[in-house]
């Protein structure tokens, strides 16, 4: 009874704040359009889902959402490998710099983009400019990382073991990856999957930047009727079918990544060095690494570019309010404002994310409880899965004003954006949690030890890197949030993105560059921050 | 077995390592500290004391590319005795939503960027109220046509309009184009770029300006643009920065949607310019300010509203948001008055028309241009 106290206790705060922050919007649009005129009407709903148009956008964004994900899949295997398991010069720098993608605000990406894939650019042989196949190349640039960090982590610490003897027996190289290595990972690779999937289904701006206008998926389809036709009820008809689509999704990965006994598998080998047989998966690696590097590569040499000279001039720039004072604070003074508010969503996200993962990896005592617990674990995903423009708009209508103003709490950007990165966190933080052995705290508590004195020395050691790690997680989708941001941000407090929108949005060569320079320098911040965090050497982090 | 010896693996470290950690973690600690000022509340000042419900505060509901210079909110503030509180959200779309939404019951005093292609939607939407001063000269002429009880107040305006890179014509010894008709002219095949009038404002403006000149024909004119392979992109930062020859992005076509003060901003520092607006394609955007049905500070929102057509804004519309003022006698910025013409007439869609057909015209614009 006093065990159960316990842990309604420590969900109350993370429901409690993702209830305000995330139902309350969410639930607050989806009445709107259901209950268009204070009476319920599903023919209405039927009428919206059975338009052709509607169709097609569902069809589009699920196939692909699909094929991104076996995509990224595909490549990130490899280099999860070679990232995780190998052992070579630059291997720390190279895997911070993969979470770059992550902060780039997509205009800018966008831009750079066309460069290397318009007729005559660098990549302009592929021909796929203007085709469904940039798109996809957009979604895996930004998210194949998900997979490498995440497959990446439960690879590392994979016991070699079973394998070798494998091979001992006779096993080809290729039989032990098929038959001990692949099912081991099926957990890691079906949630980092399923994650990636979710980011791809809800993308925007990769698919009006990149993509042009020729093809809707439901998230911009969900933009044109919220925003521009303010039709609510066709909005609420596509995002109860996004939710379900989540909620489903979910629910399978959920059931396909289970392990029996996921303490098992916790341990952490030192990586070796390549051999010749690695040669095919590091081949594969540095052209994945390449085809990432190639928009940034850009990018930075564009920023570098002043009247088709090399010079430094658009970073000096940063330091001024942009050609004719276009900003209302220079970009360095918005690079504060990010810091400031990713430190404040990082500590939020952290807490929630702590509180969340100690509920969850607690062990169950009944089916109930078991049940209880994998249906909170998802509900703390669906942020994931839901259009920005309703979650941005609901927390307009329904916590601008009487009874629940926070529209100008200092700490409701940090909030919206820590909700974004708090799945990210937990699924960092739940499965060291649910590595620890209940028997060692038991130990503990036999020799004398009280609760946080357990907790102290048996938790907490083995938490805290990992801790530091959901930390820079955290941090970077905080400095690199745009969507919540643009719907909530303060005029004197900007963030990064929202200048780097504003700068790109104005004419002018000056205004221009400094975009580009201003972007530069928050993917050198997010890069210096991981890797900060990476040389905290977190063993088997972020297993989805 | 096993847990015992992954939790070993886990916590022991060896001392090269602990010290590479310490370094680590002081150095994100320092990182977090030059970020802060130790902030783990958020902010440093005092915007918004409370919000609404002070009736010292005026609480300005507004677009992301509202910005005033500081001196001048100082000023707005000092002459009024009021403090201002501006509350941004993302884009003219979702403003005007807002504020419909909350017809009656408003999260804020003043509402500032309702566009001309909006306007019905906040009108029809009863969430404003008449604004009972006197209008500076000038200004009156932008007043919304059926906008008949004067709730809206225009504050400035600006045209939608094709622009071309003259250099490129001039090098490549070819003549610009001047009206929409050219623009389906083989001549021009593959120069054009224009933003999507389903995801952004001068796309909409633009497509405003052919349904005025083509009438039931529009759809058959984009079937031309299209055959003349016309690109169409997301936004006016993808057209113009991207794909438009003087843009930052090395693109590679020199007719682009605009508008008519953008030749300003590509001056060559030899006393020219190297873009300029072909002034027969405009579409004129004009943004109104508006007092809110039932909002908390009904003076504030007067005095704001006063201070928006009064000289300190209407004299930092240009250099702050890039728009043209609507007083009369208004001095613009050097390089405005010499290099950003205006045309004498331009398109125009009245506003109970567009708000009657927007879903219809966009669903079937966007059935050309997916064919």
């Amino acid at each position: 009874m006093k065990r159960a106290a316990g842990l309604v206790a420590l969900a109350t705060l993370p429901l409690g704040v993702l209830t305000v922050f995330f139902v309350l919007p969410v639930v607050g649009m989806l009445g709107r359009g259901l209950w268009p005129d204070g009476s319920f009407d599903p023919a209405a709903l039927y009428d919206v889902l059975s338009r052709p148009r509607v169709g097609r956008v569902i069809w589009f964004t699920v196939w692909t959402s699909t094929v991104a994900t076996v995509v990224a899949v595909v490549l990130g295997l490899p280099a999860a490998y070679a990232l995780h398991r190998l052992d070579f010069p630059l291997r720390g720098v190279v895997r911070s710099a993969l979470l770059v993608p992550f902060v780039l605000p997509t205009v800018v990406v966008g831009v750079a983009f066309r460069q290397l894939l318009r007729e005559g650019g660098p990549l302009g042989f592929l021909g796929i400019d203007g085709t469904p196949w940039a798109i996809l190349a957009g979604l895996v640039f930004f998210n194949v990382a998900v997979v490498i960090r995440s497959v990446g982590a439960a690879w590392e610490s994979l016991d070699r073991r079973p394998g070798e003897a494998a091979a001992a027996l006779g096993a080809t190289p290729r039989q032990v990856f098929t038959s001990i290595t692949l099912p081991s990972l099926r957990p890691a690779i079906v949630s980092s999957a399923s994650v990636v999937f979710l980011f791809c289904a809800t993308a925007f701006g990769v698919v009006l930047t990149i993509g042009g206008v020729r093809y809707a998926s439901v998230e911009t389809e969900i933009y044109l009727l919220t925003t521009v036709l303010y039709d609510l009820p066709g909005a609420a008809a596509l995002s109860i079918v996004q939710l379900l689509a989540v909620v489903a999704l979910l629910a399978v990965s959920a059931r396909v990544r289970r392990v029996p006994d996921p303490t098992v598998q916790r341990a952490t080998p030192r990586p070796l060095r390549p051999r010749r047989s690695d040669a095919p998966q590091l081949i594969a690696t540095g052209v994945l690494l390449a085809l990432l590097a190639a928009p940034i590569a850009a990018l930075v040499a564009e920023s570098l570019r002043v009247e088709d000279r090399w010079s430094l001039g658009h970073y000096r720039n940063l330091a001024t309010t942009g050609g004719d004072g276009v900003l209302v604070v220079p970009v360095t003074t918005a690079l504060r404002n990010s810091l400031q508010t990713a430190l404040d969503a990082t500590w939020i996200a952290l807490l929630l994310g702590l509180l969340v993962s100690v509920v969850l990896t607690r062990r169950s005592r009944s089916a109930t409880e078991r049940r209880v617990r994998s249906v909170l674990d998802g509900f703390f995903m669906l942020p994931l899965g839901v259009s920005a423009v309703t979650l941005g708009f609901g927390f307009l209508v329904t916590l601008g004003r009487e009874p629940l103003d926070l529209r100008t709490w200092p700490l409701l950007v940090p909030v919206a954006q820590a909700l974004v990165a708090l799945p990210l966190v937990v699924r960092t933080l739940v499965p060291v949690l649910a590595g620890i052995d209940d028997r060692q705290r038991q130990a503990a508590a036999s020799l004398g030890a009280g609760a946080l004195r357990t907790a102290m020395t048996v938790d907490v050691p083995i938490v805290l890197r990992p801790v530091v790690a959901a930390a820079g997680f955290a941090f970077a989708v905080s400095l690199g949030e745009f969507g919540a941001t643009s719907f909530l941000s303060r005029a004197d407090h900007p963030t990064v993105p929202v200048v780097i929108f504003r700068l790109i949005g104005r004419p002018g060569e000056g205004n221009y560059g400094m975009a580009l320079a201003a972007s530069v320098v928050l993917a050198a911040t997010t890069a210096l921050v991981i890797l900060a965090v990476e040389r905290l050497r977190v063993p088997a982090m972020g297993s989805w | 077995m096993t847990s015992r010896r992954a939790t070993r693996t886990t916590s022991s470290a060896s001392p090269a390592r602990a010290a590479r950690t310490t370094v680590a973690a002081a150095a994100l600690g320092a990182l977090a500290l030059a970020a802060t000022s130790c902030s783990l509340v958020g902010g440093d000042d005092d915007t918004g004391q409370g919000g609404s419900g002070e009736s010292d505060t005026v609480v300005l509901l507004t677009h992301n590319d509202f910005f005033l210079p500081d001196e001048v909110v100082a000023a707005f503030e000092e002459e009024s005795g009021y403090q201002l509180d501006v509350r941004p959200t993302d884009g003219v779309g979702n403003l005007v939503n807002l504020v419909s939404e909350q017809a009656g019951k408003p999260s804020g005093d003043v509402v500032f960027g309702v566009d001309n292609t909006f306007a019905s939607r906040v009108l029809g939407a009863d969430a404003l109220t008449s604004y009972a001063g006197d209008l500076p000269p000038g200004v009156a002429t932008y007043a919304l046509p059926g906008d008949d009880e004067g709730d809206l107040v225009p504050v400035d305006n600006g045209n939608v309009c094709v622009n071309v890179d003259d250099v490129w014509f001039a090098k490549q010894e070819i003549e610009p184009p001047v009206t929409l008709d050219d623009l389906t002219d083989p001549a021009y095949e593959g120069l054009f770029v224009v933003p999507s009038a389903a995801s952004s404002s001068p796309g909409l403006a633009f497509l405003l300006s052919t349904i005025a000149e083509y009438g039931d024909e529009w759809p058959s004119y984009w079937e031309d643009l299209l055959a003349n392979d016309t690109e169409i992109v997301a936004g006016w930062s993808e057209a113009y920065q991207s794909e438009f020859t003087q843009g930052g992005g090395d693109g590679d076509r020199p007719i682009v949607v605009s508008y008519d003060s953008s030749p300003a901003f590509t001056v060559d520092g030899e006393g020219g310019t190297t873009t300029s607006a072909l002034l027969d394609t405009c579409y004129q955007q004009v943004e109104y300010a508006a007092a809110l049905d039932g909002a908390d500070n009904p003076d504030g929102a007067q005095a704001l509203l006063d201070f928006m057509v009064g000289p300190d804004v209407q004299a930092a519309l240009p250099e702050s948001m890039y728009v043209f003022p609507v007083a009369d006698d208004t001095e613009l910025p050097s390089d405005w008055a010499t290099f950003a013409a205006r045309p004498s007439e331009s398109y125009e869609v009245d506003p109970a028309e567009i708000e009657a057909n927007r879903e219809d015209w966009l669903i079937e614009w966007t059935d050309i241009i997916s064919r």
